[in-house]
């Protein structure tokens, strides 16, 4: 099968990002493959291990993309491609959407593409199903399991998690799948893994190599980005003589401040 | 028509959440202060009834396009049926609730209207006479305000962020068929497993969550058939998730959990608040047994009041609770579910 996992560079979600002058900034945390995708990594190489195939890791960043990228092959991807130019620099899902579209279009007839829930820095959350929507293929969002995958007769039958409850389809493929970690347990890179990705040599494409002679402007502007105020909370440690006291004195409390 | 808020009405089988009432209430504000008129959307296979709801919500008309196609929710021919209806209506903003489905159907239609879409807002505004739409990023670390000038701006609203307004039961208004458009290839819909079912986490308004705290109580002897210490641990979890759910049905509360709990087996991923699970705001959200590590936090930190229940004085959970007790949960939820049913009168 030729498969393709989407992968994106972000900040390290224990990091500490703060706004100055509109400039978001995360001191020195590192940047990391989006934890998400690690998911989606995952799940394309055991697509792979069960019915052969090659899967390539696409990634839209600056060049510092590729140490994700590399990431994504010590895990045990066959190859990497980087979508890299400034035409991309401000970049919404729209374009982003566009972008890796052209790209899984160039990557030949792809069976299946995987993408994570969503980005731990944007938050957005809806770049697979835009995909989907760009290529015409069925998208398979939220997903916790894949119960059948027939590539001969272009079939899957996948998981999704809904508020309601499992919902259970059947779709042709070529497919999307956006994974939950529901799905999967992430591997870690090997050392052999990790010695092949140091000496991996990954092409580099721009809007044009993807076809996109004009690329289209975004169509969302972010005129600020702030820190959420701060909320000062003081917490009134509930303090009494005995559990009952302590409880009944709680829920006083809360009956007082109208919470309840 | 362009000053018009368009308003996605979300509904699992013709059953709508209050999330979209919440969102009618959203679109008639930001229709007052735009001088327009608010139109809901809605697709399913018969539509009438969630029109009828969405006019005595707020709604000023409804466009309603109902299929046999629609009966259980695909992403695909919803997302071409919403994006005819946009186009056939004209406006400014198209708002959804935020759910599980959404996200997508947002994002596939704005792809057919070649448009910008902002996910999970908590707070909108009319800036310049377009819409200004504020959503947390880097897990809440953040708040970015979005605007889509020019076009059609396509948003989802973060539940329990906006107030559910109340319905006015005599209320009626001009409701329009649109054929929908079922055309495109989609997944074929084979069945439902439940996953507990119980109240809805996002659309809650109490919250009682347990973390890694509740196996702690080495007073719990497992049974004897029960040998290995990973499956003696789950035991004692799932008995301090009785006390958790006890709490819960004492308060009509959702029951959530921390990461920790959810990996360690001791309930289901549907239940997990945080950065990777879901994200909440109740009015109340109590936290027995969980630290507060930063991926919790931005899953929870917007609750209107949080108590927090744990042994350590020290727990960063502490820092933004409002209330709380220090003590170990096993002694304290019990005594906490007998008050609260004395003083509710439950
Ligand atoms: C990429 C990433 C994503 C993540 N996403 C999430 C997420 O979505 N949600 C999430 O919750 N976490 C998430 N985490 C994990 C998070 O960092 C913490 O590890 C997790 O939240 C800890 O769960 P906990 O508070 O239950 O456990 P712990 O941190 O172990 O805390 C247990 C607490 O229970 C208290 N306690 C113990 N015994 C008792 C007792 N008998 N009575 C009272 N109190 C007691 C202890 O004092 C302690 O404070 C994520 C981590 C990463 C790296
Ligand atoms: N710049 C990017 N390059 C490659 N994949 C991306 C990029 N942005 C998003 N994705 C993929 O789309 C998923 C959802 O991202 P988002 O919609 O931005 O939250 C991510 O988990 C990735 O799989």
């Amino acid at each position: 099968m030729n498969i393709v996992v989407c992968v994106k560079q972000t900040p390290d979600t224990a990091a500490t990002v703060t706004v100055q002058d509109g400039k978001v900034s995360w001191g020195d945390a590192p940047l990391v493959l989006n934890p998400w995708d690690e998911f989606a990594v995952e799940q394309a190489l055991r697509t792979k291990e069960a019915h052969g195939g090659k899967v390539t890791a696409v990634s839209l960043g600056a060049e510092g993309a590729k140490e994700a990228l590399k990431q994504a092959l010590a895990m045990g991807c066959d190859e990497a491609v980087l979508i890299s130019d400034p035409a991309f620099a401000s970049a919404d899902s729209l374009v982003v959407s566009a972008a890796l579209a052209a790209a899984i279009g160039k990557l030949g007839e792809v069976d299946l593409a995987f993408f994570g829930r969503q980005a731990v820095d944007s938050d957005t959350g809806v770049t697979g199903a835009q995909v989907a929507r760009r290529l015409g293929w069925p998208s398979l969002s939220l997903v916790a399991a894949v119960r059948a995958l027939d590539p001969g007769a272009k079939s899957i039958e996948v998981e999704r998690m809904l508020e309601e409850g499992r919902q259970e389809v059947r779709s042709r493929l070529p497919a999307v799948i956006s994974v939950t970690k529901e799905l999967n347990e992430p591997r870690y890179p090997s050392f052999m893994g990790i010695r092949k990705a140091s000496k991996a040599v990954i092409p580099v494409w721009s809007a044009a190599d993807l076809g996109m002679a004009a690329v289209p402007a975004p169509a969302l502007t972010w005129p600020e980005v702030i820190s959420p105020p701060k909320v000062d909370t003081q917490c009134e440690v509930i303090q009494g003589d005995t559990i009952e006291a302590i409880a009944d004195k709680l829920v006083t409390r809360l009956l007082e401040e109208k919470v309840l | 028509m362009a000053a018009n808020i368009l308003v996605y009405i979300d509904h699992f089988q013709g059953q709508a959440g209050q999330s979209s009432w919440e969102a009618v209430g959203a679109a008639r504000s930001l229709a007052q202060a735009l001088g327009g008129e608010v139109t809901a959307l809605v697709a399913a296979a018969d539509g009438s009834a969630l029109a009828a709801q969405a006019i005595q919500h707020g709604a000023d008309r409804a466009l309603v396009s109902d299929d046999p196609a629609l009966a259980e929710y695909r992403a695909e021919p919803y997302a071409s049926t919403v994006a005819k209806m946009a186009r056939h209506a004209g406006g400014s903003a198209l708002l959804f609730p935020t759910t599980g489905r959404t996200r997508e159907l947002a994002g596939m239609v704005a792809v057919d209207l070649e448009t910008g879409v902002t996910p999970d807002a908590i707070a909108l505004e009319v800036k310049d006479g377009s819409v200004l739409a504020t959503r947390p990023i880097y897990a809440g670390k953040l708040l970015t305000k979005e605007a889509c000038l020019g076009r059609l701006h396509v948003l989802t609203l973060r539940a329990r962020a906006f107030p559910k307004p109340e319905p006015s039961a005599g209320k009626s208004g001009p409701i329009e068929n649109v054929p929908a458009d079922v055309g495109a290839p989609a997944p074929e819909v084979l069945g439902y497993k439940a996953t507990g079912g119980g109240v809805s986490l996002t659309d809650a308004g109490v919250i009682v969550s347990g973390g890694r705290g509740v196996s702690n109580n080495p007073k719990l002897t497992p049974p004897a058939e029960i040998t290995d210490e990973k499956q003696k641990e789950v035991w004692r979890a799932q008995q301090g998730f009785v006390l958790v759910r006890d709490l819960a049905s004492a308060l009509g509360a959702a029951v959530g959990a921390s990461r920790a709990a959810v990996d360690a087996g001791y309930i289901p991923y549907a239940h997990q608040v945080g950065q990777t699970g879901k994200v909440v705001s109740p009015d109340l959200y109590i936290a027995c047994g969980i630290s507060g590590a930063i991926q919790h936090l931005a899953g929870m930190r917007t609750s209107k009041t949080i108590v927090a229940v744990n042994k350590d004085p020290e727990a960063p959970i502490f820092r933004v609770a409002r209330f709380g007790i220090v003590g170990d949960l096993f002694e304290v939820l019990p005594a906490l579910t007998k008050a609260f049913k004395a003083k509710l009168g439950k």
